[in-house]
């Protein structure tokens, strides 16, 4: 039961934090909050179908199949996170300029909507075929009895979702004129840490062979494995023995939604005439 | 939408950040000279997942070799073939196999385990 509530609360918080990030970035934005529930349900529909496929994905381009599948999500959701960023950017100076507006940006909106969705469904996808697979595994042994592994799950789940929640309402509780420009700061960082990541799959599945070697290691200071450690890799990519070439994924992607989102938008933010 | 505005909007901050980036680059290439120099080829070492313990659950590698772990889950279950000492995190579905490569590391010691069964499933490898 313990094992399930572990596995659960951590995977859930890692999804959780994103969506809370997204929800938080996407204050205001007509039509966001189905766009993310649609997002959470495609990638619940999407998990159990990479955990059905799980041995062909591994499997597949000479046993390399997961680690180019992950990569290649991952790299798909920082390309979403970046368009969500630097079209909040353009939206911010468009709804100071004049709040008439609002009607035709609406339209505009929608097309933000998608990249919204795609990377929440992205992030539960990848933490919730885990799940899945971990589940599968519990039931297959029979260890636990179906009621407390149920149990402790749920308990998972629900700590994961409050944790979650916390750190939703802490950025909500930013005053508007500012929030647009923390929480587009920190999908830009949470976006580059997810490079890394990509990155970290393809070194690891042998298609990049440079700079592959750790620069720094600060394990000893923060490691990766404590819970502070996960919440801050999954916000702004925290890595405690980062490779080169991770740092320089890294550094690239915020370096470019930044200059976009700069030369897009305006350094302005938004005034607080946006609802809630 | 020349490159010229592209350039004046990149702040200050921006191209200390870029100058940042290519001195790591410099520095993490250094590294890599120095551990090529003696990184033989690939030595295959192959783990079994067994009623969710690894064997062997010990590995000696020397430093700055590449290495190549074939992990063959004999069990039903899937196991998530997991080291944050080397950076994996990969699932292993139920009997089947994963290949990971092991990139030239120092002396040390690094812990692999599996994250579906962390209470047996525990192994390490040792650098040397």
């Amino acid at each position: 039961m313990l094992a399930a509530l572990v596995i659960i609360f951590r995977e859930v918080l890692e999804a959780g934090l994103i969506i809370g990030v997204v929800l938080a970035a996407s204050r205001g934005v007509p039509g966001r909050n189905s766009a993310v529930t649609l997002g959470i349900l495609a990638g619940i529909v999407g998990s159990a179908i990479v955990a059905l496929f799980a041995t062909r994905i591994t499997d597949a381009f000479d046993g390399r199949g997961q680690e180019l599948f992950v990569a290649g999500i991952l790299l798909f959701a920082v390309v979403m996170l970046a368009w969500h960023v630097v079209w909040m950017a353009e939206h911010a100076r468009e709804m100071t300029r004049e709040l008439r507006q609002l009607s035709s940006d609406v339209v505009a909106g929608k097309q933000s909507l998608f990249a919204l969705a795609a990377a929440v469904a992205i992030a539960v996808m990848r933490e919730g075929s885990e799940v899945v697979l971990f589940m599968t595994g519990i039931i297959m042994q029979g260890k636990d009895t179906a009621g407390e592994l149920l149990f402790g799950s749920a308990i998972g789940l629900l700590l994961g979702a409050v944790v979650s929640l916390a750190l939703y309402l802490g950025l909500a509780a930013i005053p508007l004129k500012r929030m647009f420009s923390v929480t587009g700061v920190l999908v830009t960082l949470l976006a580059a840490g997810l490079a890394a990541s990509a990155v970290q799959q393809l070194s690891n599945a042998g298609f990049i062979e440079v700079l592959d070697t750790k620069i720094w290691d600060t394990s000893w200071l923060l490691s990766q494995d404590s819970w502070i450690g996960r919440v801050l890799h999954v916000l702004i990519g925290y890595m405690d023995r980062p490779t080169g070439l991770q740092i320089i994924a890294y550094a690239v992607t915020a370096c470019t939604i930044f200059a976009l989102a700069y030369w897009r938008g305006s350094p302005k933010p938004a005034q607080s005439s946006l609802s809630a | 939408m020349s490159f010229r505005s592209i350039g004046r909007s990149i702040a200050n901050p921006l191209s200390a950040f870029a100058l940042l980036c290519v001195g790591m680059f410099a520095a993490s290439a250094l590294q890599l000279v120095a551990f090529s120099a003696h990184a033989a080829e690939e030595l295959e070492i192959e783990i079994k997942i067994k009623d969710h313990k690894f064997d062997p659950a010990a590995i000696k590698l020397q430093a700055g070799q590449r290495a190549k772990l074939i992990v063959k889950n004999l069990d039903p279950t899937p196991e998530e073939f997991e080291s944050n000492d080397i950076g994996f995190e990969k699932i292993i579905a139920g009997n089947s196999e994963a290949t990971f490569r092991v990139k030239p590391l120092e002396p040390g010691t690094y812990i692999f385990f599996g994250e579906f069964h962390m209470d047996t499933a525990l192994g390490h490898i040792l650098v040397e």
